[in-house]
């Protein structure tokens, strides 16, 4: 299981990564990737939208099954991968590369409340077994 | 932990993620599903479909009995190796399952039934077989294993892994299967593709197997197995018709031969049947996947998706629904797709065949 250290988690298998202006990048992690096999759409939110802490804001869809991808903090979505939607693959290629959207949250701190690569780890081993 | 094929342990060895399905461990890609289906439409892929249950039906007997157990006509197979598709039914047109008829001589035939209705199966032939006490025997091979070796150049690299093959498979035409030792070589598949299906005793499966992969077949899983027969327009048991369901609601007429008065079980129900609904492709025209219970709005009334998946080979999602008796193809309908109206294009199965869109 890929878990980069330098990133932070969710229960929900989003990888979020803070970036130098503030803003939060957000994708799905190598274990989500896997479980969901080829992924072939992806919806992704409108840049400006407000979103809540565990809002259901895109939707990735493989050819399994569709799963929602929740906003990990509460903030305004302020950018989106729309490429990404032209080649949905490359998420299942390389999950940390394929970011699906950027927030900008409302509150930086509370980024502390998210998982770090060894408590994701644990998470996704406990529920894979 | 579920029951394991001949193959299971050359499955783990190639990394394939494994899954259950119908209590049997099997697997349900090896990496990528979309790539083995490709490999199956362009070029060669093969299938553990171990778990299917051969069933030999040997006797004087054999042929009336079958003549009363299946609705297609087994009357229709006089050339030894010749096979045919049918539903096997209840007294009320129910299907029990589809399977595929083998004839192999007068008094030789072999069947093959789903997995996952392999026991009901059985038992519902063993009651039918009481009347043939004495001239019939029923008897199930689960010593053998099953590959199915899919795609254009399928024949030829089985040829090249099994050389001792190829005189007596060469002039095989479709559904026609020739014996080898106690298994069989058919021109038969799942996949809209050609190919053959090699029954095997269990204990070559693997070496078999290994002989394949060595020339160059694409393992694929049963991922790429129900996108393959969901675009070649198959019905898929348990999914697009079950025993609540006649096979003339299931797209499946064409496989019940009425043409003589012969009284195989369900023909009364069938005879009296007025046919409400009717099983009938979906092409989505909007992005997102069409999958099974899904809601269809048509101009007709409402319906619901059987079977639905992204379809590689076409780039956007397919499914089979069953829809009130009047809607026609090409007309537009609206499926519910996780509280959003999609619109879909009713077309005609198969959606793609020998590597080719059809729709």
């Amino acid at each position: 299981m890929n878990i980069p250290e330098n990133l932070r988690y969710t229960a929900t298998h989003e990888w979020v990564r803070l970036e130098a202006d503030g803003t939060l990048t957000v994708g799905i992690t190598d274990h989500a990737q896997e479980l969901l096999g080829d992924i072939v759409f992806l919806e992704l939110p409108e840049a400006g939208r407000r979103v809540a802490a565990g809002e259901e804001c895109a939707v990735v869809e493989s050819v399994k099954a569709a799963s929602d991808i929740y906003a990990p903090l509460a903030g305004e979505v302020v950018a989106v991968n729309t490429p990404a939607t032209d080649d949905p693959a490359a998420v299942n290629r390389d999950p940390y590369a394929a970011w699906l959207f950027r927030i900008r949250p409302d509150d930086a701190g509370a980024m502390a409340g998210l998982l770090d690569a060894a408590a994701y780890r644990h998470a996704a081993e406990s529920e894979s077994h | 932990m579920g029951k394991q094929t001949p193959l299971y342990e050359s499955h783990r060895a190639l990394g394939a993620r494994i899954v259950d399905f119908s209590g049997w461990d099997m697997p349900l890609h090896y990496g990528s599903q979309i790539e083995e289906h490709h490999a199956v439409r362009r070029h060669a892929g093969m299938f553990d479909v171990s778990h299917m249950l051969n069933v030999d039906v040997i006797g004087s007997g054999a042929r009336e009995y079958l003549e009363r157990l299946i609705a297609n006509d087994v009357a229709k197979l006089k050339a030894p190796g010749r096979a045919l598709y049918s539903c096997m039914l209840t007294p009320e047109g129910g299907v029990i399952d589809d399977l595929i008829v083998y004839f192999f001589g007068e008094g030789r035939y072999r069947l093959v039934a789903n997995a996952g209705t392999a026991d009901k199966d059985l038992a519902w032939m063993a009651r039918q077989a009481q009347p043939f006490a004495g001239r019939l025997e029923v008897g199930p091979r689960r010593d053998l294993a099953m590959i199915a070796v899919q795609g254009p150049q399928a024949r030829g690299l089985v040829w090249q892994a099994l050389p001792a093959s190829r005189a007596s498979s060469e002039a095989l035409i479709p559904f026609q299967a020739a014996p080898r030792g106690e298994g069989m070589i058919a021109r038969t598949g799942y996949t809209g593709e050609d190919g053959f299906e090699l029954v095997v005793p269990a204990g070559e499966a693997a070496a078999i197997w290994r002989a394949l992969l060595e020339a160059g077949v694409r393992p694929a899983g049963l991922g790429a197995r129900d996108t393959l027969r969901l675009e070649a327009g198959m019905n898929l048991y348990g999914q697009d018709m079950d025993e609540n369901v006649t096979p003339l609601e299931s797209g499946l007429a064409w496989t019940v031969d009425r043409s003589r008065p012969r009284d195989f079980t369900g023909r009364a129900a069938l005879d009296a049947a007025v046919p409400q609904r009717q099983l009938i492709g979906l092409l989505a025209l909007d992005k997102g996947v069409l999958r099974s219970h899904q809601t269809v709005y048509s101009a007709h009334g409402e319906g619901q998706i059987t079977s639905g998946s992204f379809a590689p080979t076409l780039g956007r999602s397919i499914a089979l629904a069953r829809l009130p008796a009047g809607a026609r193809t090409g007309e537009e309908v609206e499926v519910d797709v996780r509280g959003k109206r999609l619109a879909a294009r009713l077309v005609r199965p198969p959606f793609a065949r020998h590597g080719k869109a059809l729709v």
